[in-house]
């Protein structure tokens, strides 16, 4: 609409292109937590993320095989020989320099011969193959060779690995992730069901005090839930809940009613009066109405409350902490065990890079599956 | 029992139990206690209207009661008691305590930054991104980009951004972007352009901004004969204003004075002043998408003949933009700016996650759990989260007036 009167190609372009810059500033910081991910402890302490999608030049200590092995030594015209590649299987790599020492790390391009006195001799090529040579037999480990190379974009999927399946404990997501998935379901059904009902009762029953029981929903939509700490969990204690799954999930529908109430009947005040009068006259009671024509013609409400619930909960740190995570430390959430990797290793870059992704995987892929409805909630929640 | 067992079991009590609640008290209603038959009919069929409101509202209504205005109640009762002394009523010790930390008026300090600069931000980036994106073909792929951190949490965004401001000693590889970016600078005229002109230079227009829209309110305050409340929201706005300008000056100006240790890799979220910016980043990027979503609706729902017309008569974007659609989408911009208000004055997860407070970045929620759960003292825990309360009872006052005036 922008467009009717004299816009320029040139205008166009400017605003092409800082579309992309701003898309490509938002999307840098989760691109390498996921690139990260994917790269091992080594690679990400020796290097940006952001170098490892390009090939690179690194500095690498490599070992030639072992002599003691059986069948690496050949006797070759009265010359000890050990030859192979130092990468093992050769790559797409190219040394550029190499050194035998951790002092002179580039005296040699390759295809030179190094003399490491004792008549022993060393000759690497640009792609790692190397020939170890000595008038006498070798022993011990094999050669160290410093080379500098260009390697390969590498990645891996051991981290994944070792967060997902090992059964180290404070590494493991495995379990904590199911105990997310165990606190979030409930915690988004039922409130839905709860909610839905006096959504109906505020949207379409005519009683007295109905005004001030909306004004009281919204009032309670912006209290912050930190005052409910002390007071529900001396509740929950009393009552003898204590901390565990029971409670959170009557934590989170406390503190999910006000949105659900005030979303469904925004949206069912809008539902068209003439069904509902219709039902009405045919006979049928406020129930009926409700299960019947309401609950499914709000299935747009319903879901854009569903996936702000679910985006919540499987989010919070607060309620878990204060209402589920107990000493033992067995119903531990995702976000609770990130937060007590980044205390225990910090700098572990692989670890904790796996770890806060696999947290984020399911709500981005409800967040991209669903993100008609969530769009929807939102302008229902503020714009009205 | 194994959890997922019992969720699945709590799934199906739950849910059985509020259609059966719902489903039985009907039923029981219009069968047993008021029979739409025999003599009494009219009367009992009148009767059951009255009451069923009430069956469909009880269950939602008793868990906000419990869960939501029994704690303001409570919290106000626990911020005046002591627990020690056995709850015993101390008045305002609590308070008078809290105000004596310099730890609380940091996080004080703080919030009020949060405050300004996170939805401020947002809402300005939102905008901004809004406008462009309208305008593009793949605009609502772009879009959708955008919105993406909202699905993150905040720890996990902590953990994305603890890895861009990551620190390495002098002589290894900075594997952090900040860092690496850092080191790029080594004082010439490059440093020169973006470490000071340009930061100086926008700083300095924050402050003609800041003056320009104050001069605004303050012409407007004083040509108008409005209610004293507005005015009083008035001069507040202008003060904060008047700060606000004073700061980019300060900021500005020491953006050219500033001595910079070029080479050196710093430990960002360790330098006090900076880092609760560079805490609040990670809030603007999760909260713009949100303003851009919501300003990019408002925006198309602004009808068409009125920017022909500005057009027509000859006005240039800029003026159809500040003159034109910005006012259209004020009321929006309103609602976003609280929203995002309401959501900064809940943040906890980024702090605790990130530095916890230290390095003078404590927030008021952090500060509360600090001294609910680590300290034990649920007087002054409770008095913060009281504060906290106060900081959102504008908000709340003026949703209910907004709401009621919507019903009418």
């Amino acid at each position: 609409m922008d467009n009717i009167a004299g816009s320029k190609s040139s205008l166009n372009w400017i605003v092409q292109i800082s579309v992309v810059l701003l898309v490509a500033l938002w999307l840098f910081p989760t691109v390498g937590l996921l690139v990260s991910s994917f790269r091992t402890a080594d690679q990400i302490s020796n290097s940006g993320w952001w170098e490892s999608l390009f090939p690179t030049e690194r500095n690498l200590t490599l070992r030639a095989a072992d002599p003691d092995d059986e069948g690496v030594q050949q006797l070759i015209d009265g010359v000890y020989t050990i030859s192979g590649n130092l990468f093992g299987d050769p790559e797409d790599v190219e040394i550029s320099v190499w050194g035998t020492s951790s002092r002179a790390i580039s005296d040699y391009v390759p295809g030179e011969t190094a003399d490491m006195g004792d008549g022993e001799t060393m000759t690497v090529q640009a792609n790692g193959d190397y020939v170890w040579t000595s008038t006498e037999e070798l022993t011990g480990r094999g050669q160290r060779a410093f080379v500098t190379a260009t390697t390969p974009p590498e990645f891996t999927l051991d981290n994944y690995d070792q967060v997902l399946l090992s059964d180290n404990a404070t590494d493991s997501m495995a379990k904590a992730f199911f105990n997310t998935l165990t606190v979030t379901i409930p915690a988004t059904i039922i409130p839905i069901m709860m909610a839905a009902f006096a959504a109906y009762a505020l949207a379409w029953m005519d009683f007295p005090g109905r005004a001030i029981l909306i004004a009281f929903v919204v009032a309670l939509l912006v209290v912050p839930l930190q005052l409910a700490l002390i007071p529900l969990l001396r509740l929950h204690l009393e009552i003898g809940i204590g901390k565990g799954y029971l409670g959170t999930w009557m934590a989170h529908t406390g503190f999910g009613l006000p949105l659900a109430i005030y979303l469904l009947r925004n949206y069912m005040v809008g539902l068209p009066r003439d069904i509902i009068e219709n039902a009405r006259v045919d006979g049928a009671t406020d129930f009926q109405i409700f299960t019947k024509i309401i609950l499914p013609l709000s299935f747009p409400a319903l879901a854009s409350f569903a996936i702000f619930q679910f985006l919540w909960v499987w989010n919070d740190l607060l309620v878990a902490k204060v209402f589920l995570i107990d000493a033992t430390g067995e119903t531990t959430v995702m976000t609770n065990q990130i937060v007590e990797l980044l205390g225990t290793r910090g700098g572990n870059w692989e670890i904790l890079a796996t770890a806060a992704f696999v947290s984020i995987a399911v709500p981005l892929v409800v967040f991209f599956a669903m993100q008609k409805y969530l769009v929807r909630g939102l302008l229902a929640g503020s714009v009205k | 029992m194994h959890p997922a067992i019992l969720g699945l079991l709590t799934i199906t009590v739950g849910v059985g139990a509020c259609i059966g609640y719902f489903y039985f008290s009907n039923q029981f209603l219009d069968k047993v206690l008021f029979p739409a038959k025999g003599p009494n009919a009219g009367r009992n069929i009148n009767r059951a209207n009255l009451v069923r409101p009430w069956l469909f509202l009880f269950p939602a209504m008793f868990g906000l009661g419990l869960y939501l205005a029994y704690p303001v109640v409570a919290t106000l009762w626990y911020s005046l008691t002591d627990r020690d002394q056995g709850g015993a009523f101390v008045g305002l010790a609590n308070y008078r305590q809290m105000f004596n930390e310099p730890k609380f008026w940091e996080a004080m300090r703080n919030n009020m930054l949060w405050l300004i600069i996170v939805p401020a931000a947002s809402t300005a980036i939102g905008l901004l991104a809004a406008q462009l994106t309208d305008r593009i073909k793949w605009g609502s792929f772009a879009k959708s980009l955008i919105f993406m951190p909202m699905a993150i949490s905040f720890v996990g965004a902590a953990v994305i951004f603890r890895l861009i401001y990551d620190t390495r000693p002098v002589e290894q590889t900075q594997i952090g972007v900040m860092n690496a970016v850092w080191l790029q600078f080594e004082g010439g005229i490059g440093s020169f352009l973006i470490l000071r002109l340009v930061p100086g230079a926008l700083m300095l227009c924050a402050v003609a901004t800041a003056l320009y829209v104050g001069w605004g309110q303050a012409r407007t305050a004083l040509e108008k004969q409005t209610p004293i409340m507005f005015m009083a929201i008035r001069g507040v706005l202008i003060a904060v204003l008047l700060w606000v300008a004073y700061s980019c000056l300060m900021l500005g100006i020491g953006a050219f004075t500033a001595e910079h240790p070029y080479g050196e890799p710093q430990t960002w979220l360790t330098i006090p002043g900076w880092n609760s910016f560079l805490l609040m980043i990670v809030l603007i990027w999760i909260q713009t998408g949100f303003a851009m979503v919501i300003l990019s609706a408002a925006l198309r729902g602004i009808p068409e003949e009125t920017i022909e017309a500005a057009i027509v008569d000859g006005a240039n974007p800029f003026q159809v933009f500040f003159k034109i659609k910005m006012p259209q989408i004020a009321s929006t911009i309103v609602v976003v700016w609280t929203t995002i208000t309401l959501v900064v004055l809940k943040v906890f997860d980024i702090v605790y996650a990130m530095t916890n407070g230290q390095w003078e970045t404590q927030v008021l929620a952090n500060y509360m759990f600090d001294k609910l759960f680590r300290a034990n003292d649920w007087g002054v825990g409770s008095a913060s989260a009281m504060i906290i309360m106060l900081l959102v009872s504008p908000i709340l006052v003026w949703n209910v007036y907004n709401a009621r005036k919507e019903m009418r």
